[in-house]
């Protein structure tokens, strides 16, 4: 044993668990395949093209992001990064939250928005303040009000483009079929009309991407709490704020508000509750946080919808719980043991 | 504090923790054997928490195996002694498993000797009052053998104005790996029920729980029988298999459902915390006049030829140990570390010439099989720390401080309360060496209150 000089010096622990920052990030993206065959069952190929775009955007962002000047002056790029599967969760998820019309080319510079502004400009993964796939919605609700409020309707169309799609970068586009739809929540906030629970369920609705089949979603959300990806307290306190606040007002008027199952299944309540608020970068780290948080979302969901200009609200909320989030951090401390 | 006599499945624990792998199936079934007398025995005069020894032997002195080599060098500091009939041959300096390099005793063996230890049994106990019983331990060398190697003799002195309602037994051993307190609880089960009645008749408790994890059904199963008939008022309790519950905070919790205030002892809640191992010493030494020169280490891993329990004397190199088990099979040393204690723990070694100590409660030999490269990635506050740490700490917060060496802040965030278990860097996705960076604050913290309190002075 000559060899011992090679023994190598570190301190214990020695074991690991085996949920790495990777394997994290791929279980989100495996649960998010069957929401990904629901919104192509409901808009077809449209569908799959504004997801492609948003997480090239994205994808593309993270590496010109990695530039490294190197020592004879030629920079260079590298692919890891992408590799640890964050930028790909910004990409669906930004994805998710457009209509199937969209045009493309906005798609990708959402991607570019949420990863350049929403995450690359604070220091990389883990160190933005605001969800990134949401900062890149929120960009391109600001930049491209009517293209993002264009709904194509969920038809058997599996084989054509949609809406919008294949429009040329900053040229009014064409409306490929001409059909559009409303969604449950404008036809609630402008028409009155309340949409079957028995649609909004299954996802048989106008929407976004990810803003149809509400069942998926909440199977995805246990999937994730049983598998210890995400904690069962930011969803179910989210989801209760909104019965509870929805319905006080549904209980006094129920012909002008909408009951609290119309309020959860629509819009995009339920992807932002299982897939955005529960973000864990930009989310509260202690579990009296995380209430305050859910809670706070919930609340603004409710307000804005019953009484905001916009038909929905999740993202808005989101955001803005998002930014009390590193206060909620420096004050709502845990207890230690031994500590009264 | 309900007890939970379902073997299989206990309910007692205490919140957060972990669930490693256990890997006890390589030597929980190994006998204890005893290890072969080598040549030469390498004794460092610290090998317990507290004050160096002061040497009683000179180079060139002869010396019995059991005879003391060392005084304690203070009240919180136990004696040493040898663990053969040999001659002194050196004093001076020797690296001890910690890395510091401290003044040791290496005793050359005498190869003709029979080494057996010509006992001198102390007078018995029932003659002796709390004070003589307390000396007497110490002069014994006896330590807590879970790891710690805290004097038993202090644990056991109850200040005045405090009482001792509870005697907890930890037979937890949550280390993966480690079964030395496992075969001991097995195999000696008469040793640790008689040495909790030497402590039982100076201490009276009201009662006394032996806490074992659920892990060591055959453990639970013949100390509850040797309770039974012991007519001491004890309690055998499985608890959940869960790490760290064997950390005495956490047995105090998962048994009495109660916290131990910060900066406070096991004592003011009335309990007092001791290895079963240690108490089985207790035994050997009131019985049979044996001070403290040998103890059971679990030598294990899975590139050791031959896992074992072996009862080892005190300063035999690992060296002779590992190769008594056949040796490391793995090819390449480069990959492999070898630890004294457990992989949660245990202090790495960066060659096998160091000693086997009161402390030691293990030889792990662990290679790429276990120990996996890390790639380290930003926190993504995912919170698995918070949910493992069995203080309720924020380490990732205090990960964020040390790595920005805001000391204070850390200190404010009571760093100082961790007792280094190390699941936080366990469950770690993103492999940022948490509790790592805890132990660097946590002495920074320290020197700078000690820099502070000599200005004062």
């Amino acid at each position: 044993m000559s060899t011992d000089k090679k023994l190598t010096v570190s301190t214990s622990p020695f074991l690991h668990d085996k949920a790495t920052t990777p394997w994290i990030m791929y279980q989100v993206v495996y649960s998010l395949i069957p929401v990904i065959g629901a919104a192509y069952y409901f808009f077809g190929l449209g569908a799959l093209a504004v997801l492609s775009f948003s997480v090239a955007g994205c994808l593309a962002t993270e590496v010109l992001f990695s530039k490294t000047a190197q020592d004879n002056g030629k920079a260079t790029y590298s692919f890891d990064k992408i590799k640890d599967g964050s930028a790909l969760i910004t990409g669906l998820l930004l994805g998710l939250t457009l209509p199937p019309g969209f045009p493309l080319w906005m798609a990708f510079l959402g991607g570019v928005v949420s990863i350049g502004m929403g995450k690359m400009i604070w220091g990389g993964l883990g160190q933005n303040v605001f969800n990134p796939a949401l900062v890149g919605r929120a960009f391109l609700q600001a930049t491209f009000p009517t293209a993002i409020t264009t709904w194509s309707p969920p038809d058997g169309r599996y084989f054509e483009f949609r809406g919008n799609n294949i429009g040329i970068p900053f040229f009014k586009a064409e409306n490929v079929d001409g059909v559009t739809t409303a969604t449950p929540l404008s036809k609630m906030k402008f028409d009155h009309y309340f949409t079957d629970w028995q649609d909004l369920l299954f996802g048989n609705t106008g929407g976004s991407l990810g803003e149809t089949c509400g069942i998926l979603f909440v199977l995805a959300g246990i999937y994730l709490i049983a598998r210890k990806i995400i904690h069962w307290r930011i969803p179910v306190a989210l989801l209760l704020t909104v019965i509870v606040f929805s319905g006080i007002f549904w209980l006094i008027d129920p012909l002008r508000y909408p009951s609290p199952v119309f309020m959860l299944f629509s819009g995009g309540l339920m992807l932002g509750t299982v897939y955005m608020a529960t973000d864990l970068v930009t989310s509260p780290i202690t579990p009296k946080g995380a209430w305050i948080y859910a809670i706070g979302i919930g609340v603004f969901v409710v307000l804005i919808r019953l009484w905001g200009g916009l038909p929905e609200g999740v993202m808005y909320a989101i955001l803005l719980m998002n930014a009390a989030t590193p206060l909620i951090n420096k004050y709502v401390k845990v207890k230690t043991y031994g500590y009264k | 504090m309900s007890a939970d006599h379902d073997i299989l499945h206990p309910t007692l624990t205490f919140s957060h923790g972990i669930h490693p792998g256990e890997y006890k199936e390589l030597t929980e079934h190994c006998r204890i054997e005893r290890m072969p007398f080598v040549e030469e025995y390498i004794l460092p005069l610290s090998q317990h928490l507290g004050a160096p020894n002061k040497p009683l032997v000179q180079v060139g002195s002869k010396v019995k195996r059991g005879q003391k080599i060392a005084d304690p060098g203070g009240f919180v500091s136990v004696a040493l002694h040898s663990p053969v009939d040999g001659t002194v041959k050196a004093i001076g300096l020797a690296e001890n498993p910690g890395g510091q390099m401290v003044q040791s005793i290496f005793i050359k063996a005498d190869s003709f000797s029979t080494q057996q230890l010509s006992p001198s049994v102390p007078k018995s106990y029932e003659d002796m009052d709390i004070r003589e019983f307390i000396s007497s331990v110490q002069d014994a060398g006896i330590v807590g053998l879970g790891g710690a190697a805290f004097p038993a003799h202090v644990k056991f002195s109850i200040p005045e104005g405090k009482t001792c309602r509870y005697i907890m037994l930890n037979g937890c051993e949550c280390e993966p790996f480690l079964t030395s307190d496992h075969r001991t609880m097995v195999e000696f089960p008469d040793e640790v029920i008689d040495g909790t009645r030497i402590l039982q008749h100076f201490l009276k408790a009201e009662k006394i729980f032996i806490g074992i994890e659920a892990n060591k059904p055959d453990a639970v199963k013949i100390l509850t029988e040797k309770a039974k008939t012991s007519g001491l008022p004890i309690e055998v309790v499985p608890l959940v298999v869960k790490y760290p519950q064997g950390a005495e905070k956490m047995m105090i919790t998962a048994i009495l459902g109660k916290e131990v205030p910060t900066g406070k002892l096991p004592v003011d809640v009335e309990t007092l915390v001791t290895n079963v191992s240690s108490i089985a010493a207790i035994s050997q030494w009131f019985r049979k006049g044996q001070p403290l020169i040998e103890r059971v280490v679990t030598v294990t891993g899975t590139a050791i030829k031959r896992p074992a329990n072996v009862l080892v004397p005190i300063g035999t190199s690992m060296r002779h140990v590992v190769e008594w088990c056949g040796g490391i099979t793995s090819p390449s040393l480069g990959n492999t570390r070898i630890l004294l204690g457990g992989p949660m723990m245990g202090m790495v070694q960066k060659s096998l010439d160091t000693p086997v100590v009161k402390g030691t409660s293990g030889i792990l030999v662990l290679t790429s099989n276990e120990v996996k490269d890390l790639s380290q990635y930003n926190c993504i506050r995912c919170s698995r720390c918070l949910d493992a740490c069995p203080m309720h700490l924020n380490p990732s917060l205090l990960g964020m401080l040390a790595k920005k060496g805001i000391w204070e802040e850390m200190e404010e965030n009571h760093v100082l309360d961790c007792f280094e278990c190390g699941c936080c860097s366990y469950v770690c996705p993103s492999g940022i060496p948490l509790v790592q960076s805890f132990r660097v604050g946590k002495s920074i913290i320290r020197e700078q209150k000690a820099k502070q309190k000599d200005k004062k002075n």
